[in-house]
């Protein structure tokens, strides 16, 4: 979705617009028309600064499949340890030195506010796991129920505790800048931690639903790159010069495309769709449930006719994962010029510089961001919705009721059911 | 908890008050010596302002004693209308006029993420509720079963469209300005929600639950104010002057001793102790929980043998009160302290102007927001999952899921407790 001129992956977005322009001003010097000059396909190195991209995007990829094998709590690591190193990068964005140092004890703030976030917020959506996976342990099952049962409270007075360190070190003149500080702390907080903390959640019920919304982010910026490269002409939008409209469009259409395909190839393997109940790592056994099973689609009539197949075999997720595609393609994208408007406000050229050619790891994960949250309430509201009542009460349980209470309300449970299925 | 200037303001007003030393400037110059003018103490002209502080606090006191008569919905109704006012408040706090000229449709975007997050925050608050009042219709009940399910998707796809119409409405020099507008309304509508609607959820588990931490907050003003302005000598926290040690202790004592007191007397009412199960308005019956019974309690041995009652009739609910006395007292402040380094950060002396004398909502509700959070984290941590029995959780097993449902969670609950 944007051209470039510089040794850039092609997931890289609008923020490379920033720095490389004014890096390379031989390139642009060398370009022909001053109104196409922004564009890639006048610029003429621009192959060589593409095989330095590709390069990356293949090692990054190869990283990621192969964490995709090592399974679901692998991949919850690799997404907690991109958050932290998101939010370091954050943090130190706004940062002035100079005040800094007369601040003593305030980044080791941040990261207090960080770890009780990161509590509260991974506790929630894993707290049921958790149980299922110390259940042959009565000690253990006790310890960790009334530890989710006073997991509020906890991170409250930890965040308490946060909150009343910060008043008590406010001091004379630095007033502005510890209240802005302390804001965007919270915002960065708020903004990582909910989309890593949904990432999570979609993994858990399924590597499918995070594996399929981060590959057609993926697949979008990469075609939008290879669109623009080769037929790039009108501007999209003044945020982001260098993304046109053909890149745009193009990538639109192959998102979907590849969204129904890929739908279809990640279905089959048990191991991306079946939903982990556990902290477990080992292999997966499940019932796919409905989504997941082939049905026959017969073709109409007036494509039959000039196509070999009568009938086409389509998994029911993949007109979700249409939807999805559509999201990806569409609105997505906006996450990455809110990116490059943050860097062209703030006058900042890259969120950091981790990822050597590419900037920081949040340049990287600003349009995945958008699209991880999307993702989550989707698959809630429109894939498994009857569940949700189930897992509340189940939430009630653990929470509220003791371990002999919690089994005499399965033997009453028990009861009933078989008087209904008796009676009925 | 506070010495307060010599201008026009009522006892619950925190350090906000300090600003209007600016003001007064004779008042300054009437002062003994200089480093001890800003105790109130040594002010000649307090009782004035006592008078003028004490009449505003009474009419604020009976409007809220009226609407706590007609019920949780009314309630409800005015935390609302609290919110919008602070809300608006604080929109226009750190606006800049000639930017906004060149933005048209910025204030617009903030109502819009304004209404997203009420329906968000008051519609999982108050799903429940909502759906057993319209049980009687099938065809509301219907709709709003519907509403509940997709509430999610729809608040999610309202923040969307406020994101997106953000992102389009960028002007070139004008990006600073309008993220730092972004950031700021996410900033207020947190803030203020969050603690609206724990309010409202604790509304709805039985008005006491209100009703106490608000009148706890109160009474710590109303008494810091007291103390200091008889006690008054050492201050107490650089950022507030005007606060002393001898008002924050005697304002703790009295708040721990009225909390125990309110809640007996609170407690005996079902107006305030029962929960609200639908959003209707008439009268409340309720099985009266074990919290409101009184139970006989020996005083210890080592009470003095004058003292009249060797045992009193506690009812258990005031042994929580203590600890909301305590927090009150101690971490709530630190609300008012909070609000007081923002306002010398940005050099504003009062949030708004809605109140006469007093400055704005913001200013009445800085350590009624903290309070309210920690009284629905306590109610919910400590005292709900008491009331929660297993009788009660198969009654809603038994109405709210359908039998396959019901098979669904009777097998992982067995597989949960380890049984096959």
């Amino acid at each position: 979705m944007h051209k470039e001129n510089t040794g850039d992956a092609p997931s890289a977005h609008t923020p490379r617009v920033r720095h490389h322009r004014k890096r390379n001003t031989d390139v642009v010097a060398g370009a022909g028309k001053p109104n196409g000059s922004h564009l890639l396909v006048n610029d003429s190195s621009k192959y060589k600064s593409f095989l330095v991209r590709a390069y990356s995007t293949v090692w990054m990829i190869g990283g990621f499949a192969l964490i995709v094998y090592l399974g679901h709590l692998y991949i919850t690591a690799m997404v907690v340890v991109i958050q932290i190193f998101m939010a370091r990068e954050l943090f130190n964005l706004l940062r002035k030195a100079h005040e800094d140092k007369q601040l003593p004890g305030f980044r080791l703030l941040n990261w207090h506010f960080f770890f009780t976030a990161m509590l509260f917020v991974y506790g929630r959506i894993l707290s049921q796991r958790l149980v299922n996976t110390v259940t042959p342990d009565k000690v253990l099952y006790r310890l960790v129920t009334s530890l989710i049962k006073y997991h509020m409270a906890i991170c409250y007075s930890l965040y308490i505790s946060g909150f009343v360190w910060f008043i008590l070190t406010l001091k004379k003149k630095m007033y502005k800048y510890q209240f802005s500080q302390y804001a965007w702390t919270h915002m960065i907080l708020i903004v990582v931690f909910t989309q890593s903390s949904f990432t999570v959640a979609n993994i858990f019920e399924g590597i499918f639903w995070f594996l399929l919304p981060a590959s057609l982010i993926v697949i979008n910026d990469i075609f939008a790159y290879i669109c623009g490269f080769f037929f790039g002409r009108t501007p999209l939008i003044k945020l982001s010069p260098k993304k046109t409209w053909e890149g745009f469009i193009g990538a639109s259409i192959t998102t979907m495309i590849s969204a129904f395909l890929l739908a279809d190839i990640m279905g089959r393997f048990l191991w991306l769709t079946c939903p982990r109940e556990d902290l477990s790592t080992g292999w997966l056994q499940c019932d796919p449930g409905p989504l997941f099973k082939q049905e026959t689609h017969a073709l109409p009539g007036w494509i039959s006719n000039w196509l070999p197949w009568k009938e086409i075999y389509v998994l029911p997720v993949q007109w979700h994962a249409l939807c999805l595609g559509l999201f990806a393609s569409i609105i997505a994208p906006f996450g990455g010029f809110f990116a490059s408007g943050f860097k062209r406000a703030f006058k900042v050229k890259d969120f950091g510089d981790s990822i050597p050619g590419h900037g920081g790891i949040t340049d990287r994960m600003d349009c995945q961001m958008v699209m991880a949250v999307f993702a989550y309430i989707y698959h809630q509201s429109f894939v498994v919705p009857e569940s949700l009542s189930v897992d509340k009460l189940l939430d009630q349980i653990i929470t509220n009721l003791t371990l002999e209470e919690q089994q005499a309300l399965f033997m009453k449970l028990g009861q009933v059911l078989q008087e209904k299925v008796i009676g009925s | 908890m506070e010495e307060e200037s010599n201008v026009t303001s009522s006892p619950s007003t925190p350090v906000q008050r300090l600003r209007h030393r600016k003001r007064s400037s004779t008042e300054v110059l009437d002062g003994d010596k200089v480093s001890a003018s800003p105790l109130l103490v040594n002010d000649r002209n307090k009782y004035k302002s006592f008078m003028v502080r004490t009449y505003s606090t009474l009419w604020m006191i009976a409007g809220f004693v009226m609407v706590v008569y007609m019920g949780h919905l009314y309630i409800t109704a005015m935390v609302l209308v609290i919110q919008i006012f602070m809300a608006k408040e604080l929109f226009n706090l750190l606006r800049k006029a000639p930017e906004d000229k060149c933005l048209p449709g910025i204030k617009q975007l903030n109502w819009h993420f304004f209404f997203t997050a009420m329906l968000f925050v008051y519609g999982r608050i108050l799903s429940q509720r909502l759906a057993n009042t319209v049980t009687a219709d099938q065809f509301l009940y219907r709709l709003v079963s519907g509403l509940i399910k997709y509430h999610m998707a729809i608040c999610y796809f309202l923040y969307i469209i406020g994101f997106m119409w953000f992102i389009l409405t960028l002007k070139k020099k004008m990006y600073k300005y309008q993220f730092g507008q972004y950031a700021w309304t996410h900033m207020i509508l947190i803030v203020v929600f969050t603690q609206s609607s724990f309010t409202v959820a604790n509304i709805f588990e039985g008005i006491f639950w209100f009703l106490l931490p608000a009148s706890l907050i109160i009474i710590n003003d109303i008494f810091a104010y007291i103390f200091g302005f008889f006690f008054g000598r050492t201050p107490l926290i650089k950022l507030s002057p005007k606060k002393t040690w001898e008002g924050f202790i005697g304002a703790s004592v009295t708040t721990i001793i009225s909390a125990f007191v309110l809640a007996n007397v609170l407690g005996r009412f079902p107006w305030l102790t029962c929960p609200r199960q639908d959003l209707s308005t008439g009268w409340l019956q309720c099985d009266a929980d074990p919290l409101f019974k009184p139970e006989p309690f020996t005083l210890p041995a080592w009470i003095p043998g004058w003292f009249p009652w060797k045992e009193m009739e506690v009812l258990p609910v005031q042994w929580h009160a203590l600890c909301l006395g305590l927090f009150a007292s101690i971490i709530a402040p630190f609300g008012g302290f909070f609000a007081s380094g923002f306002k010398r950060a940005f050099k504003i002396k009062d949030f708004g102007d809605s109140i006469p004398g007093h400055g704005g909502i913001t200013d009445r509700m800085d350590c009624q927001m903290v309070m309210a959070v920690f009284a629905y984290i306590y109610l919910q941590s400590f005292i709900v999952s008491q009331s929660v029995s297993v009788d009660k959780i198969l009654d809603q097993i038994l109405t709210n899921l359908s039998f396959e449902e019901q098979q669904a969670l009777f097998t992982r609950l067995g597989q949960m407790i380890g049984n096959s």
